[in-house]
């Protein structure tokens, strides 16, 4: 790739310029945004756009929880209509999977980051990547029409046939998650490319930063398994549309072929979901105690063993589906393979603390509070996977809960982890710590005040997507609407931060954690180019000659 | 709030009530996996807030930057959990193949799932909104759903099975304690899934045996038999009745009778036993303005005899004749 070999001729890095060039300033106005090839740019981009997405998500599930303050069990004094209600339901599963979840993480800081990283100006493709960009802005216009028009009600999953028979607009909401779907793959397909072909001298595949293994692991399930969404997507339109028959059990079809398909995609997502914010947290727990990472080459397989088996693993989704004995057995084992790698990683990053030097700022806390979560996450996923306990709990608030730690304890989590620590090379300002700190605080413990119990009512039989509910189930409802209100302040405190510091922040070093990846060594913000000159490569876990220096408040790298 | 939180004293913390021969082993299965969850947590959080205190940043403290790695401890903390969770999954296993297997000699009930009823079908032709079962006894649960997917859910027995359109599906238990529990639908099915519910009654065999032939009996009143009807005929999911007012998915029964109704297809039409009668038989073409946009009744063509529709709008009247006209 020629963009690499270039040097781009810049003014040589000034000590402390503030009329430094740098990506936001390198060029004004709405058209230099909107058509920009830069990386830069384009994650910025889809980061407002995401945090819109999750904005949204985040009200329809406060409208969830504050629905679910009383037990409505007469609908005509609830708040919402029970159609109402389940429109909600699947408004915020849709909206936090397809428009923020999944593309939370490799779109918004994989794409600022992963050139950066690699010492390039920018991915292979760039216009592949403002591609992705636009498509991922017009799926989600084509889905959000479609769901506000007139009212999309079969839950996220469009589970056959009622998403067969439904009113709402399904195909206009399947043609919107075929287009995200491709956004996706695209996103995905340039980040390996430039994983393989893009590395600078001297980075092997072993001296990679171990968010670039865990976005290429994520990328190669964007590419392999987002195809058989789109298919699904497809024949679930064609059905609808034509009557073909492969799910309509009146047509002859068969209900559960829909959930296989579905699910052989919808359970790699989980990983393409959490994968990178693994890679986040290798990256934090290292960088922020000051210390080489744990067990590097384990955590870097168990990143590809997890993208690999995540897709011999759907089935757990069906065991009450009715699939054979069998198939149903199989499944179970082969769930319970994902769970060894992640529980390595775990034990990795509480080992990487072990007579390191702890920074408990921002980014460590939202990091040590994805550990706590994420294992919870973890460790119910043993329950589930246990064929004879998930009879029980199919279904439940229990299967709510868990993957509420998974996703929300887990990606969120590390997404404002690694928005916090990235903050500064993005904006070029600091953030105020104090709130930041506060700010983890209140989502920790609101997080676990809204769903640990949920764990309870799961337990207890109480089944999930329910607009209303028995009375004995009322307390626990209710921790849980206060719990998610204190989620939500937690959340807002931790934008606000963040926003304050775009117009109050100190001007952020080059430095600020002590980082050994190249991200640390251009500018913050980054200029248009990223590096004058390419930089020297070395061990992105060795912090031994990185200083603090009280000049500038950051961190240098001594030669 | 707190007492309430521990539940009923014959409940434990976690779980209702074990009423069936499976109960026993899922909970015990869920003891086990808390107390493994609970050994693999609690070390790594004393770890990880040792740490964070211990090697914190502070000033004269300069810890090590060298990255660790302990070949025996990695293979340790891999193969561990292998084992643990062989485990979990062959007893998890065993159970479950325990649930699949059916026994011989069951007493069988026919269960029909339809938004948002149950309907279940005894050995003797009777049916029923509501699960009647005799204690001790091995019970063979044979299902179809006449729509969409359903799921059939006892918390107390710790069952639950998917109810597919297309195919019949079976589960099997044996209630072991007298009472009343609760049946949910799991799966989610549209507008009313959360009020898809019935009560579970489980009797001595006297008891059994004697519901089974009161359950037989279709009402001789020609209202009582519409009412009976109705709730036993999945009318009930969409379409409330003798609540003044309320709005179901379907239209309301209560204050139409007699009047004219206007129609989706545009003109409008007497609400009288002919529309009725047309209402059941071919639903799309009665459908009602304001309802456009509601699940699509299916046609009752064949599953009612002219007589039962009769009973239906006799009793669709006599909500009329007995609630006083609203001002």
């Amino acid at each position: 790739m020629s963009v690499v070999t270039k040097p781009v001729t810049m003014p040589a890095p000034s000590k402390e310029a503030g009329t430094e060039d740098n990506y936001l300033t390198h060029s004004s106005g709405f058209l230099s945004w909107a058509l920009t090839l830069d990386h830069k740019r384009i994650g910025v981009m889809y980061l407002a756009c995401i945090m819109s997405a999750f904005a949204l998500g985040g009200c329809l599930a406060m409208m969830i929880r504050l629905h679910l303050w009383n037990p409505n069990l007469d609908p005509s004094q609830a708040w919402l209509t029970n159609k109402q209600y389940n429109q909600v339901f699947t408004l915020h599963g849709a909206v936090m999977v397809f428009l923020f979840i999944i593309p939370s993480i490799p779109a918004a800081l994989g794409n600022f980051l992963l050139p950066i990283m690699l010492g390039s100006k920018d991915v292979a493709f760039p216009r592949l990547n403002l591609g992705s960009f636009y498509l991922w802005v017009c799926g989600a216009c084509f889905f959000l029409f479609s769901i506000f028009a007139t009212g999309l009600d079969t839950g996220w999953t469009f589970y056959t046939p009622y998403s067969i028979e439904s009113q709402g607009p399904i195909v206009a909401a399947t043609m919107g998650v075929f287009v995200l779907g491709f956004s996706s793959i695209f996103t995905g397909l340039n980040f390996i490319v430039t994983i393989n072909t893009m590395r600078p001298p001297g980075m092997t595949w072993f001296r990679m930063p171990l968010f670039l293994w865990a976005v290429y692991s994520t990328s190669i399930i964007q590419v392999l398994a987002t195809p058989v969404l789109g298919i699904t997507m497809l024949l679930l339109a064609a059905e609808r549309v034509l009557g073909i028959g492969i799910f309509d059990a009146k047509l002859n079809g068969d209900p559960v072929a829909f959930q296989h398909f579905f699910w052989f995609y919808s359970h790699p997502a989980v990983y393409i979901m959490i994968l990178p914010a693994m890679g986040i947290i290798s990256e934090l727990m290292s960088v922020h105690s000051h210390k080489g990472i744990f067990g590097y080459r384990m955590i870097a397989y168990s990143s590809v063993a997890i993208a690999l088996f995540g897709f011999l693993v759907w089935g757990h989704h069906m065991f009450t589906a009715g699939m054979a004995d069998v198939t149903a057995i199989v499944f179970s084992a082969l769930t319970f393979t994902v769970s060894i790698p992640s529980a390595i990683k775990v034990f990795n990053w509480v080992g990487t603390m072990y007579k390191g030097t702890v920074s408990l700022n921002t980014p460590m806390l939202y990091a040590l509070a994805f550990i706590f979560l994420f294992t919870i996450g973890g460790l119910t996923g043993l329950f589930l996977g246990a064929l004879s306990m998930d009879m029980h709990l199919h279904d439940t608030y229990f299967v709510v809960a868990h993957f509420h730690y998974v996703m929300m304890g887990g990606t969120l989590v590390a997404f404002l982890g690694g928005l916090f620590h990235w903050w500064p090379k993005m904006t070029g300002k600091m953030f105020n710590d104090f709130w930041g700190i506060v700010s983890a605080a209140i989502v920790f413990v609101g997080f676990n005040l809204t769903f640990l119990p949920q764990f309870v009512l799961g337990t207890r039989g109480m089944p999930r997507r329910y607009a209303s509910y028995q009375l004995e189930f009322q307390d626990l409802h209710r921790l849980s609407t206060i719990g998610a209100l204190m989620l939500g302040m937690g959340l807002l405190v931790a934008g606000l931060t963040l926003l304050h510091s775009l117009f109050y922040g100190k001007k952020a070093p080059r430095n600020p954690w002590g980082g050994a990846t190249l991200e640390w060594e251009c500018s913050s913000p980054p200029p248009h180019d990223n590096f004058s000159s390419a930089p020297a490569v070395g061990d992105p876990y060795e912090f031994g000659n990185i200083e603090y220096d009280s000049k500038t408040g950051g961190y240098i790298k001594k030669k | 709030m707190i007492p309430a939180l521990f539940a009923d004293i014959n409940k434990t913390f976690w779980f209702p009530e074990q009423a069936s021969t499976f109960a026993k082993q899922i909970d015990f299965m869920y003891d086990a996996i808390l107390w493994i969850s609970i050994i693999f947590f609690v070390p790594i959080v004393i770890a990880m807030i040792y740490f964070m205190v211990k090697f914190r940043e502070r000033p004269g403290y300069r810890g090590s930057t060298e990255a660790l790695h302990n070949t025996t401890l990695e293979i340790t903390w891999s193969v561990v959990p292998t084992f643990i969770v062989v485990w979990i999954f062959w007893e998890g296993t065993v159970g479950y193949l325990k649930m699949q297997t059916l026994p011989p000699d069951t007493e069988d009930i026919k269960v029909t799932a339809k938004k948002w009823n149950w309907n279940f079908k005894y050995k003797n032709g009777a049916e029923n909104p509501e699960l009647h079962l005799p204690v001790g006894r091995d019970v063979k649960i044979i299902m179809r759903s006449d729509d969409v997917l359903h799921s059939f859910f006892i918390p107390a027995f710790r069952v639950k099975r998917d109810v597919v359109p297309g195919r019949y599906t079976y589960m099997w238990f044996q209630p072991t304690v007298e009472g009343t529990f609760d049946l949910f639908c799991s799966e989610y099915c549209g507008d009313n899934h959360s009020l898809m519910n019935a009560k579970v009654f489980v009797h001595d065999d006297e008891g059994y045996a004697k519901f089974l032939t009161e359950a037989i009996k279709e009402p001789d009143d020609i209202v009582e038999r519409g009412k009976w009807l109705y709730e036993r005929k999945a009318c009930k999911g969409c379409h409330y009745a003798g609540t003044e007012g309320a709005q179901g998915p379907g239209p309301s029964y209560n204050g139409s009778w007699g009047k004219p109704v206007p129609l989706a297809a545009g003109g409008e039409r007497l609400f009288d036993e002919n529309y009725v009668s047309d209402s059941i038989l071919n639903p799309i073409l009665q459908a009602r303005k304001g309802y456009e946009t509601a699940a699509a009744m299916p046609s009752y063509k064949g599953q009612l005899k002219e007589e039962q529709i009769d009973a239906i709008a006799a009793y669709i009247k006599s909500l009329e004749s007995a609630t006083p006209p609203k001002k």
